[in-house]
């Protein structure tokens, strides 16, 4: 990090309901250029919630509160213009598109949210760089975007357009899950090569992510708020001590 | 004259229109003179002119399909169609002959420029006849027949009698009898013994004029080991009245030989697209039918393969694009008529804006026709609560030594699909188009690419502006 600090992404006071039920209920959260955080929590605490309704998915009504991304409040946004200002998600359980093929979406996906977007002989570079980092086979880029992947598949998938992408916010869920070892590695490079110079909010259940993307700040979230926050030492602590002696604090 | 086509063309590109123009034109409506004037017109033998009478009174007598989309078949007003209308005096061999504002509508649908990168040759019809025709010298010199029906039947009229109608009779249904009464135009094509043409040859069809009656008759016949790809495309200008296209095309692939058959259709939404499309195929042949539906108002067509001998093949991928105010009512037809043959049925329609689709296919496997294999796969997507998607198949299987799969399925778009694909910087128009062009990949990857890549833009176009 920088002398200055750039501030990415503001949540104040966010309460968000699905279909009436409340989800969030107040929460707080400030993640700068350069910072790496970590939200932990049970399943049901609220933390896909969060990413995507910072992505703006039309299921989750704001009931209060705002989210700012860049000093800009993002309530008018649609989720496309949020993808275009540089704001990325990479899902748990991302969608198929049968017969579109990887190559395409990536092209049509790259140029539509870059500003300068690589043309060319240029994108086939980074494509190709990218996709041998991440152990991606070129036979990749003729297959239908997620149609048929195994779950590693569909995670490497997302972090290549992770760094194709180059988000100012990168708002990654569950990435982890799924990943036999090896992929995990493979995975949090590409998230450690993205990392210093966007902000980023991994969400996740299990330390093991966290021995390999180091974060500066670490939330426990349950039932709708951060209740905790510490160093990275709280991710080890979460995994060895559960939740149950923050509940008080919820 | 008055222009009443613009405020209704709306997002279809091929809307425009040339102003009428024609050398001879007949009064609106249908006779038994108008029959005979036709076949004197073109100075036809006798036999063509008893087929066409003969024709003529089965059309009469024959009711209207009582199947389909009925209310839309019954809005038909046979008395205010021209049926004939003669634009340019001769089909020309050099665009630069053809009348100028013809040949411009044909520089905006790109077919010149088309030719001259990847066809080996073309066929041009606008209203009744050919207005450009040509065929690469080499295909010429190696004995492959290109031309438009009439010239074929002045020019090889032993080979039209033997073969015209025998595919599909006049009597197959009411629309067959009117072409084979009212025909002009269309294609006539021969390949020799083992000929294998490797360019594909093209021909396109183009209506101008309001209230036209569009009668092409095509006939090909490919003969032992020889192969063909033989593409379509049609248009017309949007007008506030209906036009009729009523086609008739008869295929003939001889033992060995392949014919593969592209159409794209993209009539505007006032014609009436009433299409009979049959091949037979004699031992070891493959046909394959590819059909895309985008335009017309109501398409009903069904292409066809009698596989008539063994080892024969059938495929049949098609498309249909139902949107505001149309109803495509499309499928395939495969008869197994001998032992051993194979079929292949992929069908795959999108209904949007209360547009309606329909597939309707017939399998039927003879009871003699042992160990034949096919497989029938149907998709709807439906992308509104509006618009409606309805399926009948129909299977007579007269032994048990045949093997059949059929598979339906009917979709919408999830809103998992949207959201993600939004994420990633697409507009809700342009995620909708990317998933509606991926629906139909496993037919436009079956295109030569040129056609593909139109295509997909159309679709695009398709879905600008249509959400709320």
């Amino acid at each position: 990090m920088g002398d200055m600090t750039e501030e990415i992404l503001r949540v104040e006071n966010l309460h968000v309901s699905v279909a009436d039920v409340p989800i969030l209920k107040g929460l707080n959260l400030v993640i700068n250029r350069g910072e790496i955080h970590a939200i932990m929590g049970r399943n049901g605490s609220g933390k896909s919630t969060l990413a995507n309704v910072i992505m703006g998915h039309p299921s989750y009504e704001i009931t209060d509160g705002h989210v700012f991304y860049r000093g800009q409040a993002l309530e008018d946004l649609e989720v496309h213009e949020r993808a275009r200002a540089g704001m990325f998600l990479s899902f748990q359980y991302p969608a198929s598109i049968p017969g579109v093929q990887v190559g395409t979406f990536l092209k049509k996906s790259v140029s539509s949210v870059r500003e300068n977007p690589p043309k060319g002989r240029e994108f086939r570079k980074e494509l190709t760089a990218a996709m041998s980092q991440l152990s991606m086979d070129k036979s990749f880029l003729s297959r239908y975007v997620n149609d048929g992947f195994s779950g590693g598949e569909k995670k490497r998938l997302e972090i290549l357009q992770l760094l194709l992408l180059q988000p100012h916010l990168a708002l990654l869920d569950e990435t982890d899950s799924g990943l036999d070892i090896d992929a995990l590695r493979i995975v949090a490079e590409g998230i450690n090569q993205v990392a210093p110079n966007s902000a980023s909010l991994i969400i996740t259940h299990y330390q093991r992510l966290l021995d390999l993307v180091q974060p500066h700040f670490v939330h426990a979230m349950i039932d709708g708020n951060i209740v905790h926050s510490g160093g990275p030492e709280l991710a080890l602590e979460l995994e060895e001590r559960g939740y149950d002696w923050l509940d008080n604090a919820a | 004259m008055v222009d009443d086509s613009q405020e209704i063309i709306g997002d279809y590109q091929y809307g425009f229109h040339d102003p009428e123009h024609s050398t001879i034109r007949f009064d609106k409506g249908l006779t038994e003179q108008v029959v005979r004037d036709i076949s004197e017109l073109k100075n036809e033998p006798e036999w063509m002119t008893d087929i066409r009478v003969k024709a003529y009174r089965h059309f009469v007598e024959r009711v209207m399909p009582d199947w389909g989309n009925c209310s839309l078949l019954n809005m038909i007003d046979f008395e205010n169609v021209t049926y004939f209308l003669r634009s340019s005096d001769k089909t020309e061999k050099s665009w630069d002959d053809v009348p100028d504002d013809i040949k411009n509508t044909f520089d905006r649908l790109g077919i010149p420029e088309a030719e001259q990168k990847w066809l080996g040759g073309v066929t041009a019809q606008y209203e009744s006849e050919a207005v450009y025709h040509s065929i690469r010298e080499d295909l010429e010199e190696q004995g492959v027949i290109f031309l438009d029906m009439d010239s074929g039947l002045k020019q090889y009229p032993e080979i039209v009698k033997k073969y015209f109608g025998t595919v599909v009779p006049h009597s197959d249904n009411k629309f067959s009898a009117l072409n084979t009464a009212v025909w002009s135009g269309g294609s006539f094509l021969y390949i020799p013994k083992g000929v294998s043409v490797e360019m594909p040859v093209q021909a396109y069809f183009r209506i101008n004029a309001k209230n036209m009656g569009q009668f092409e008759r095509t006939l090909i016949i490919a003969d032992e080991g020889s192969t063909i790809h033989y593409v379509e495309g049609c248009t017309a200008p949007n007008y506030s009245t209906d036009s009729l296209h009523s086609a008739v095309v008869e295929l003939i692939a001889m033992k060995g030989a392949k014919i593969r058959y592209s159409t794209v259709q993209n009539w505007s939404s006032n014609v009436y697209n009433l299409v009979t499309k049959r091949a037979v195929a004699y031992q070891d042949a493959v046909v394959e039918w590819v059909d895309g539906n985008i335009g017309s108002k109501l398409t009903m067509k069904y292409p066809s393969v009698l596989l008539k001998g063994e080892g024969a093949h059938a495929e049949v991928i098609s498309v249909a694009y139902a949107g505001e105010g149309q109803h495509q009512d499309t499928g395939a037809k495969v008869h197994h008529l001998a032992s051993n043959t194979t079929s292949n049925i992929l069908s795959k329609s999108i209904s949007k804006g209360g547009g309606r689709s329909s597939y309707r296919g017939l399998l039927q496997v003879t009871p003699k026709s042992s160990g034949c294999r096919s497989k029938v796969v149907c998709d709807a997507l439906i992308l509104d609560e509006d618009s409606r998607s309805d399926t009948y198949p129909t299977m007579e299987i007269g032994n048990s030594s045949s093997d059949l799969e059929h598979e339906a399925s009917v979709s919408k778009v999830s809103s998992d699909q949207l959201f993600y694909l939004m994420t990633r910087g697409f507009s809700e128009e342009e995620a909708m188009g990317l998933i509606v062009n991926g629906f139909f990949e496993p037919f436009t990857r079956e295109l030569p690419m040129e056609y593909a890549v139109e295509l997909n833009k159309l679709l695009e176009l398709e879905m600008e502006g249509s959400i709320g």
